[in-house]
């Protein structure tokens, strides 16, 4: 068993490296979409919305059969990447990706309610007052939505956590490259004699989801709370 | 020196703004809707207009045919909002330096210390915008909008917020700043109390763009743009001096091209120049100055115009030497003195019609 608990470990440090790449390499382009879906028209952008909300509706299984086709060394962008360096099949990056692809409706979402609830005119405010348009982002909307990509940020990386479908199809379950919680969890489930180590990876899972929820509802208050920011 | 000479764009009518002015305070009047807002938006960036020139003092804001168009944020013009839009996540203090740490030190001219002593804001530099009252935050919005030492300060529907009490203190602060710091003001209203209190030039604004521009008294006595000034509002603006106050009386003597006028006192200092709105319906009518009478102020003058009959009434415009003043009477008592252009007439004012909100600093 002594093995075992060393190898728990590594399934932790992968899990959390997957997830925490995942949701800090989507948060700039979920930024930016939700900006765009919440305060621009542009003509197909009823499509933009639908395609950003496909990996909600569609079975995971079929994204990470997607990701595969179009990224596998044979794909059309992953012939292209390959020669790059850039490989994601078989990959712990892979399933970074993956992730990233299945949370990332979660984060726009998020992300665009707190946008349409806040008054657009403060940016207007600001303009006057002699900032431009990135210095009214980030000085004063960034702060205003803040609490809204805290919660986005949460969601998507607790569903980076549990992500397993998308994953298992991408880059397959190997152990010290792809094996998340949830893969691992089901490995253990498929071996007899595994349920020991199944329920305490299980454990493990709901240790970090609720330090994340805790986290994140820390950052919300802060950035809400009085006293906040001077 | 603003120069605006634009079409916009509304939704899908087009509004064609055009007036010139010198003035420090000029006034944009008409109803709600009439698009004021779009005008002044034009004026801070915040929209472009489909073609035209906005000039304000020797700088070109915006000039359709010279592709010249500054953004907002290198116009330098101060923007205060009807609902105040105090940036919710910084204090009042965070507020007020906004603008003022965007401004270069050599651009500045605005104390902050000044400011925050003149608008009374010190005991609330550390508390958030949540927890201000509707006037405070307005006050605070003015304050931010100043410390960006603008050229031009846009005030658009400043007071229509605000309960009763809190309009006449922030029309009291408006005031102030004008004065003081000497920053042309563009303020955009429908209420004719607050722009005959605070403006020099007004600018009439109907549905389709700006239909008349001039002095408050020249606008107000115009009875053909009554249907847009306002049928209820009716009345004229003399410009006046004040000339001596009678404190035991109670009252104060304001010297006009045509006469005196007795006011209820105003607090002001013989020689200051002050603007009077006369409501037509405040005014009566007699051929003869009456004898025994409570009216104090009896005023001299010729008829120049009786106006088409609405329902029984009909406005009466008389010329008062320089001044023009407007009588609302019942077709009935017109015909029985058979006024008509060219008659003598007195004008009858009781004084107690001409209360405080009526007179204004100019």
């Amino acid at each position: 068993m002594e093995g075992a608990g060393a190898d728990t470990w590594g399934i932790i440090g992968l899990s959390l490296k997957v997830a925490s790449w995942s949701v800090a390499a989507s948060l700039p382009p979920a930024l930016a979409t939700a900006y765009l879906l919440a305060r621009a028209r542009f003509p197909g952008k009823v499509l933009v919305d639908a395609v950003v909300h496909l990996p909600l509706v569609l079975p995971p299984v079929v994204i990470g059969f997607g990701l595969l086709l179009l990224l596998g060394r044979n794909g059309p962008l992953g012939s292209l990447l390959a020669p790059l360096g850039v490989t994601f099949a078989f990959k712990w990056t892979g399933a970074a990706l993956a992730a990233a692809v299945m949370g990332f409706p979660l984060l726009v979402r998020a992300i665009r309610l707190s946008l349409e609830s806040m008054d657009h005119r403060l940016e207007s405010a600001a303009r006057t007052l002699g900032a431009g348009p990135w210095r009214a982002f980030l000085t004063v909307t960034l702060p205003i939505i803040l609490p809204g990509i805290a919660t986005g940020v949460l969601l998507s990386f607790a569903r980076s956590l549990g992500e397993f479908g998308a994953t298992i199809t991408f880059v397959s379950n190997i152990p010290g490259e792809t094996q998340t919680l949830p893969l691992a969890i089901y490995g253990f489930t498929q071996v007899p004699g595994g349920e020991a180590e199944a329920l305490r990876l299980s454990a493990v899972s709901v240790v970090i989801s609720l330090a994340a929820l805790a986290a994140s509802e820390w950052l919300a208050r802060r950035s809400r709370g009085p006293g906040a920011r001077a | 020196m603003i120069e605006v000479d634009v079409t916009l764009r509304r939704g899908s009518f087009s509004l064609a703004a055009r007036f010139s002015t010198q003035a420090p305070v000029v006034a944009l009047f008409g109803r709600s809707g009439s698009g004021k807002t779009t005008i002044v938006q034009a004026i801070a960036g915040l929209v472009t207009p489909v073609a035209g020139r906005i000039r304000v003092g020797e700088e070109t804001l915006f000039d359709g045919a010279a592709g010249v168009n500054l953004p907002p944020e290198r116009r330098r013009i101060g923007y205060v909002f009807q609902d105040a839009l105090l940036f919710p996540h910084l204090t009042v203090r965070g507020n007020l330096e906004y603008g003022e740490r965007l401004t270069p030190p050599a651009e500045r001219y605005v104390d902050r210390a000044h400011v925050v002593g003149l608008l009374g804001l010190a005991s609330h530099l550390d508390r958030r915008p949540a927890g201000l009252s509707g006037g405070e935050r307005q006050r605070v919005a003015i304050g931010r909008a100043l410390l960006a030492s603008p050229r031009l300060l846009l005030m658009d529907e400043p007071l229509a917020s605000l309960d009763i009490p809190r309009k006449a203190e922030i029309l009291a602060y408006v005031e102030i700043l004008r004065d003081e710091f000497g920053i042309p003001i563009v303020y955009v209203s429908h209420s004719i109390e607050e722009v005959t209190r605070l403006a020099d030039h007004l600018v009439l604004v109907s549905d389709g763009g700006t239909v008349a521009a001039g002095t408050v008294a020249e606008i107000m006595g115009r009875p053909d743009l009554e249907p847009i000034t306002g049928r209820f509002q009716a009345g004229s603006v003399i410009e006046a001096r004040v000339a001596e106050h009678d404190l035991d009386g109670g009252l104060t003597a304001l010297d006009f091209d045509g006469g005196r006028l007795l006011v209820p006192v105003v607090d002001s200092l013989p020689g200051e120049r002050v603007r009077v709105r006369l409501r037509a319906r405040d005014v009566a009518l007699a051929l003869a100055p009456p004898p025994d009478t409570s009216f104090l102020n009896v005023l001299e003058g010729t008829v120049t115009a009786v106006s088409p009959r609405k329902g029984a009434l009909v406005d009466v415009t008389l010329a008062v030497g320089g001044a023009v003043v407007i009588s609302r009477v019942s077709q009935q008592s017109c015909d029985r003195l058979a006024l008509a252009p060219g008659k003598r007439a007195f004008a009858l004012v009781k004084a107690v019609a001409l209360d405080r909100h009526a007179v204004g600093f100019a």
